[in-house]
C-alpha cells in the first residue's frame, strides 16, 4: 500500500484544476485541463500498478469521519479500480477532443474536470449516502455541458436529462434511507453483506433497479440518451457514453446484485424482457437513422442491454462479460463519438448522407473508423469479442432463450454498423467539400491510437482486465448463488471421452 | 424562581427592547442619511450582543426548570436559542442589505431598523413562549412591526399593497389563532403549554379541543405559509422592498415554524395522531403547490417567495414525524434554508441595470454567467442547493428530513414528497438555464455592494460542499435543542 491517500489526490486534482480554470484565459485552461487529466492518469497508472491483484477485496482504502451521518469512506476493489482507470483514460482524451470548442472554454474544462472528480468519486466511494452524492452531483456538470454547448435541441435534451435522472434516483435515495436506518450502518462493504428480509429487499430492489435503469439505460426509459448524445458536444458523448452509463452496471454489480440477491433473482424476468426488447427494438432503431451520433446512441442501448443480461446471468461468465463489454463499450463507443466529432469537426454536419467514400481522402481515419466498428461488432481480437462472448455464454447456462435473442442483437450489430461505415467509408464521393476533408492531424492520432492500443489489448489478452476482478466477480456470484433462479437452460454436460478418442485418432496420422 | 433568574433568562429581550426604545427616541432627532446608517449599524451591533447572550444557552443545552422565567411563561432553553440565533443572523443579514436598497429611493430612515428589533424581539418571545398568551403577545408584536416593514417604501404602490394585503390577511389569520387558542382554553382550562399537555394526556382528545387544535394551527399555517392558508405569500414578497422581503422569508418564518414546533409537540405533543394529518396534508400541499406554482412566475422574487412555500412543505414533513428525530431535521432544515434563501435575496438585489435600478424580470438575467460570471455562479448554487441536488447542503437539509420521516415508518410519504421534488427542480434549472443558456440581455450592468458580495459569498460557502464539514456540529446542536421539546415524552 501507498504512503498517501492516493484516492483522495485523485478526486483532488481535476477539482484544484477546475477552480484554476475558473480563473484564467482559453489557452491556459486548456493547458491546464490537459495536464490535470495527465496527472491523473498516471496517478491511475500508480493505482493499477500497486493494486494487489487477488489481495484483500478492498484496498487503498481511508476514512474519516468528517460529516454527520456520513462519513469519508474511500476504497477500491478490482471492479472499481477499473472503472476509474476507464474514466482516467478517457478525461485527456477528452479535453484533446475540445479544441472546437470555443466559447467559455474556462468553464468548460472546468465542468469537465469536476466531472472526473465525480466520476472517481462515485467509483471509490464506500459510503452509501458519499456514494449518493458523487452520483447525483454530476447532474450538475452534465447539464451545463449539454446545456452551454451543446447543439441546436440542446436546452430541451438538458432538461430531459437532468429530470429523468433525477427522477429516477430520488426513489433510490428513500430506499438508501431505509436501508440505513434498518441495517445500521452506512458502510457499503458491510451492506453488501447484509441480508434484508425478502420482502423488504423486493422494494428496495426496485428502488434502485428505477435509478439504475435510467442512468445504464434500460429499453423504455432510454429516450434521454439520444437527445442528450445527440446534443452533447463530442467530448460530453464520449464521457456520457464512455462512463456516465457505466454507473448504472456499476450500481447493479455493486448494490442491487449483492445486496438485494433474493429481489434480482425473483426480478430476473423483468430484467430479461427488457433487454431483448432493447437489443432489437433499439438495434432495429439504430438501423434507420441518418444521424450518425443518434446511430451510435442506440448502439449504446442495445450494447447495454448485453450489460444487464450479462450480469444477471448469475454466473462468473456472465458477470465478467458484463464488466468486459462496459469496459469495451466505454472504450469502443467513447472513440466511435470521437470518429464522428472528426468528421463533424470538418463538415459540421452528423447527416450520414453528406458524407461517403472517406477512405479516399481520409484513409487513416478510415482504418481507425473500421478498427471501432468492428470492436463494436464483436469481431474477435477485439474487445468487444470478449466481452459479448462471455456474457452470452453466461446468459446460455441460465437461459437459452435471452441468449438466442440476445445474440441477434449482434447480428443487427453488425448490420447497423457495417451499414454506417459503407455509407461514410466507402463508395464514391457525394459531396465535394467532403472528399476535400484533410486526413487525421497529429491531435487526432492521439486521441485514437491509445484507445485503438487498448481496445486491441482488451481483445487479445483479456486476462490483464479479468484478473483484477476476479475474485470480486466471485464475490457477488457467493451472494447471489443462494437465491439463483431456475433457467429454462437445462444444460447437462457434454461426453468428453468422444472427444479424447476423435483426437487420439486424429494423431494417429 | 425568583425575578432575578427570570429576567437573567430573558436578557436578551430585554437588551432588544431597551435598545429597540432608545434608537426609536435617537431617531426622532437624527433622520439624515448617515443617521440612519448608524442606526443601522447599531441595531445590527444589538443583535450580534444578544446572539453572544444566547449562544451559550445553546451550547450548555439549557432545558427544563433551569430555563423557566415568569412563572413558567417564558422559557430560555437551548430550543428556543437555537431560533433565536438564525432570526439574528436573518436580520442581520436584512438589515445589511437595506441601506443601499433604500437609499436609491431616497426613502431610508433609521425608523427601518427600529421596526426590524421591535419583530425579532417579538420573534423571540414567540420562540420562547411557554403559554398561549406570551405566544400571541409576541407574535402580534412581529406581526405590527412587520406590517409596517412591508409598506415601508412608501412611493411605492406595490409596497403600500403589500403592507395592507398582509395587515388584512395577517389579522385574520390572528383571529383564527386566537379562536383556536379560546376554544383550546375553554376544553383544557388553561393556556400553559404544559396545562395543555397535561389536559390532553388523559383518555382521547375531546371534539371541542380538537377544534381548537385545528383553528391553532390554521391560524399558524397561515403565519408559516403553508397550502391552504398560502395565497398572500407571491403578493406580499413581490410588492415589499427586497431587504424586507429577505427578513420575511427568513426570520418571521424560523419563529413561526419553532412556535408550531412548540406548540404541537409540547402543548399538543399527547395528542399526535389528532394533528398529524393535518400537518402531513399541509406538508404535501406546500411542497406541489410550492413547485407548481413558481414554473410559470417571471419575477424573480415571485419565484423565491413560492419556493419558500415548497420549502415549508419540506420542513413540515419533519413536524409531521412528530419524533425527536423529525424536529431535529427541521431545525437543520431551518438554518440552511435561511443561509439558502438569504443568498437568493441577496443576489437578487445585486440584479441593477446600468442605471442603478433594481432589475426584478427573470428574463432580465439571461445570461447572466457571462456579464457577471460571479454572481451568476453565486445564484446558481442557490438554486441548485435549493433543488436539493447534491453536493449542495440542501440536498442535505432534505436527506435528514426525509431520514427522520423513513424513521417514523411512514415510508410512502417520503416517497410522495421526494418525487415532489422532481417536479421543483424543474423551475430552478429554469432559472439556470436563463442565466447560463441564453443569450446576454444586457440588463444587469450595474455595480453591487461590497456588503451585498460579502453575505452572498458567505450564503454560497455555507451551501457549498464545504458546509457539509459543519454538519457535525450543527445537527448535534439541532439534536440537542430539539430534545427539549420531548421533555415530557
Amino acid at each position: 500500500m501507498l504512503g498517501f491517500p492516493i484516492l483522495s489526490l485523485m478526486l483532488a486534482v481535476p477539482l484544484v484544476a477546475a477552480f484554476i480554470c475558473l480563473f484564467v484565459n482559453a489557452p491556459m485552461a486548456r493547458t491546464v485541463a490537459l495536464a490535470a487529466t495527465l496527472a491523473n492518469l498516471a496517478l491511475g497508472v500508480v493505482l493499477w500498478c500497486q493494486f494487489d491483484v487477488g489481495g484483500a477485496q478492498w484496498q487503498f482504502q481511508e476514512s474519516k469521519e468528517l460529516f454527520s451521518g456520513f462519513a469519508w469512506k474511500l476504497g477500491i476493489d478490482g471492479i472499481a479500480l477499473l472503472l476509474i482507470m476507464l474514466s482516467v483514460f478517457l478525461m485527456p482524451i477528452c479535453v484533446l477532443a475540445s479544441q472546437s470548442i470555443e466559447k467559455r472554454v474556462g468553464e468548460y474544462m472546468a465542468a469537465f474536470l469536476v466531472m472526473e472528480t465525480l466520476m472517481i468519486g462515485v467509483f471509490a466511494a464506500q459510503d452509501l449516502f458519499l456514494f449518493y452524492i458523487f452520483f447525483e452531483a454530476g447532474l450538475i456538470p452534465m447539464y451545463l455541458i449539454i446545456g452551454v454547448w451543446g447543439g441546436a435541441e440542446r436546452i430541451y435534451a438538458s432538461y430531459k436529462f437532468f429530470l429523468y435522472t433525477l427522477l429516477g434516483s430520488v426513489l433510490m435515495l428513500i430506499a438508501m434511507i431505509w436501508m440505513v436506518q434498518e441495517a445500521g450502518t452506512t458502510y457499503v462493504p458491510t451492506l453488501m453483506a447484509y441480508d434484508f428480509a425478502v420482502d423488504a429487499q423486493k422494494w428496495l430492489w426496485l428502488a434502485f433497479f428505477a435509478s439504475f435503469a435510467v442512468k445504464m439505460p434500460m429499453w423504455p426509459v432510454h429516450t434521454w440518451l439520444p437527445d442528450a448524445h445527440v446534443q452533447a458536444p463530442t467530448a460530453g458523448s464520449v464521457i456520457l457514453a464512455g462512463v456516465l452509463l457505466k454507473m448504472g452496471g456499476y450500481g447493479f454489480i455493486r448494490f442491487s446484485l449483492p445486496m438485494f440477491p433474493q429481489a434480482s433473482a425473483d426480478f430476473v424476468w423483468l430484467v430479461y424482457w427488457l433487454s431483448m426488447i432493447a437489443v432489437v427494438v433499439t438495434s432495429l432503431i439504430a438501423l434507420v437513422q441518418h444521424d450518425m451520433k443518434k446511430l451510435i446512441a442506440y448502439s449504446s442501448v442495445a450494447h447495454m442491454a448485453i450489460v444487464t443480461v450479462g450480469l444477471f446471468s448469475f454466473n462468473t461468465q456472465g458477470l465478467e462479460g458484463a464488466m468486459v463489454v462496459m469496459l469495451s463499450h466505454g472504450l469502443v463507443s467513447g472513440a466511435l463519438f470521437l470518429c464522428v466529432g472528426v468528421i463533424y469537426d470538418r463538415l459540421h454536419t452528423r447527416e450520414i448522407d453528406r458524407y461517403g467514400g472517406l477512405s479516399i481522402n481520409m484513409p487513416k481515419y478510415a482504418l481507425f473508423f473500421m478498427l471501432f466498428t468492428m470492436a463494436s461488432i464483436g469481431l474477435p481480437a477485439t474487445s468487444g469479442f470478449v466481452g459479448e462472448f462471455l456474457a452470452l455464454a453466461g446468459i446460455y447456462q441460465q437461459s437459452s432463450l435471452v441468449a438466442f435473442v440476445a445474440a441477434t442483437g449482434i447480428i443487427l450489430g453488425a448490420g447497423y454498423m457495417l451499414y454506417l461505415y459503407r455509407r461514410i467509408c466507402f463508395g464514391d464521393h457525394k459531396n465535394a467539400d467532403a472528399a476535400a476533408m484533410p486526413d487525421l492531424n497529429l491531435r487526432e492520432w492521439a486521441m485514437l491510437a491509445p484507445i485503438a492500443a487498448a481496445v486491441l489489448w482488451m481483445g487479445v489478452y483479456p486476462e490483464s482486465f479479468l484478473a483484477p476482478m476476479r475474485n470480486d466477480i466471485r464475490y457477488v456470484e457467493t451472494r447471489l448463488a443462494a437465491g439463483k433462479p431456475v433457467g429454462d437452460a437445462q444444460l447437462t454436460a457434454g461426453k468428453p471421452a468422444a472427444h479424447a478418442d476423435h483426437v487420439e485418432h486424429g494423431g494417429a496420422h | 424562581m425568583d425575578l432575578l433568574q427570570s429576567l437573567r433568562i430573558a436578557a436578551p429581550e430585554q437588551l432588544l427592547s431597551i435598545s429597540a426604545i432608545v434608537l426609536l427616541v435617537a431617531s426622532a432627532w437624527g433622520q439624515t442619511r448617515r443617521d440612519a446608517r448608524a442606526v443601522t449599524w447599531l441595531a445590527v451591533l444589538t443583535l450580534f450582543v444578544a446572539a453572544v447572550m444566547t449562544a451559550p444557552v445553546l451550547f450548555q443545552g439549557l432545558r427544563g426548570e433551569a430555563a423557566s422565567a415568569f412563572g413558567g411563561l417564558f422559557s430560555g432553553d437551548a430550543f428556543a436559542a437555537f431560533a433565536k440565533l438564525l432570526i439574528y443572523a436573518a436580520a442581520g443579514a436584512s438589515l445589511l442589505v437595506a441601506p443601499a436598497f433604500f437609499e436609491k429611493h431616497r426613502a431610508y430612515r433609521p425608523e427601518y431598523p427600529v421596526l426590524v428589533l421591535f419583530a425579532v424581539l417579538g420573534m423571540g418571545i414567540m420562540v420562547s413562549a411557554q403559554d398561549l398568551l406570551t405566544l400571541y403577545m409576541g407574535l402580534e408584536l412581529n406581526s405590527l412591526a412587520a406590517y409596517v416593514l412591508a409598506a415601508f417604501l412608501k412611493p411605492d404602490q406595490r409596497s403600500a399593497e403589500a403592507g395592507l394585503k398582509y395587515f388584512v390577511l395577517g389579522a385574520l389569520a390572528s383571529g383564527i389563532l386566537l379562536f383556536g387558542m379560546s376554544l383550546t382554553y375553554g376544553f383544557t382550562g388553561t393556556t400553559s403549554y404544559a396545562g395543555i399537555a397535561a389536559a390532553l394526556s388523559e383518555g382521547t382528545v375531546s371534539k371541542g379541543a380538537l377544534f381548537g387544535i385545528t383553528f391553532v394551527l390554521a391560524g399558524l399555517a397561515f403565519k408559516v405559509s403553508a397550502v391552504p392558508f398560502h395565497m398572500w405569500t407571491p403578493d406580499v414578497y413581490e410588492g415589499a422592498p427586497t431587504p424586507v422581503t429577505t427578513f420575511f422569508a427568513t426570520a418571521p418564518k424560523v419563529a413561526a415554524l419553532a412556535l408550531t414546533m412548540r406548540v404541537s409537540l409540547e402543548a399538543f405533543g399527547p395528542q399526535s395522531a389528532a394533528w398529524q394529518q393535518i400537518v402531513i396534508f399541509a406538508a404535501i400541499a406546500s411542497i406541489v403547490v410550492g413547485a407548481l406554482g413558481a414554473i410559470g412566475q417571471g419575477n424573480i422574487k415571485r419565484l423565491l417567495a413560492y419556493s419558500s412555500i415548497n420549502n415549508v412543505g419540506f420542513i413540515l414533513l419533519g413536524l409531521a414525524a412528530a419524533t425527536p428525530a423529525g424536529a431535529s431535521a427541521m431545525l437543520f432544515y431551518l438554518a440552511v434554508y435561511v443561509a439558502m434563501t438569504i443568498g437568493g435575496f441577496v443576489a437578487v438585489l445585486m440584479l441593477k441595470d446600468a442605471k442603478g435600478n433594481y432589475v426584478e424580470a427573470i428574463a432580465d438575467i439571461a445570461g447572466l454567467s457571462r456579464t457577471r460570471p460571479l454572481l451568476a455562479l453565486g445564484l446558481a448554487t442557490v438554486m441548485f442547493s435549493l433543488a436539493g441536488i447534491p453536493p449542495l447542503l440542501g440536498f442535505w437539509g432534505k436527506l435528514v428530513v426525509f431520514q427522520a420521516v423513513v424513521e417514523a415508518g411512514m415510508v410512502p410519504l417520503a416517497a410522495l414528497g421526494i418525487a415532489a421534488s422532481v417536479i421543483g427542480a424543474f423551475y430552478y434549472l429554469k432559472v439556470v438555464k436563463i442565466m447560463y443558456f441564453d443569450e446576454p440581455a444586457g440588463k444587469v450592468t450595474g455595480k453591487s455592494d461590497m456588503v451585498h458580495e460579502w453575505l452572498l459569498a458567505i450564503c454560497a460557502l455555507f451551501i457549498s460542499p464545504l458546509g457539509y464539514l459543519i454538519t457535525k456540529c450543527l445537527i448535534a446542536l439541532a439534536t440537542v435543542s430539539a430534545g427539549v421539546l420531548f421533555v415530557a415524552a
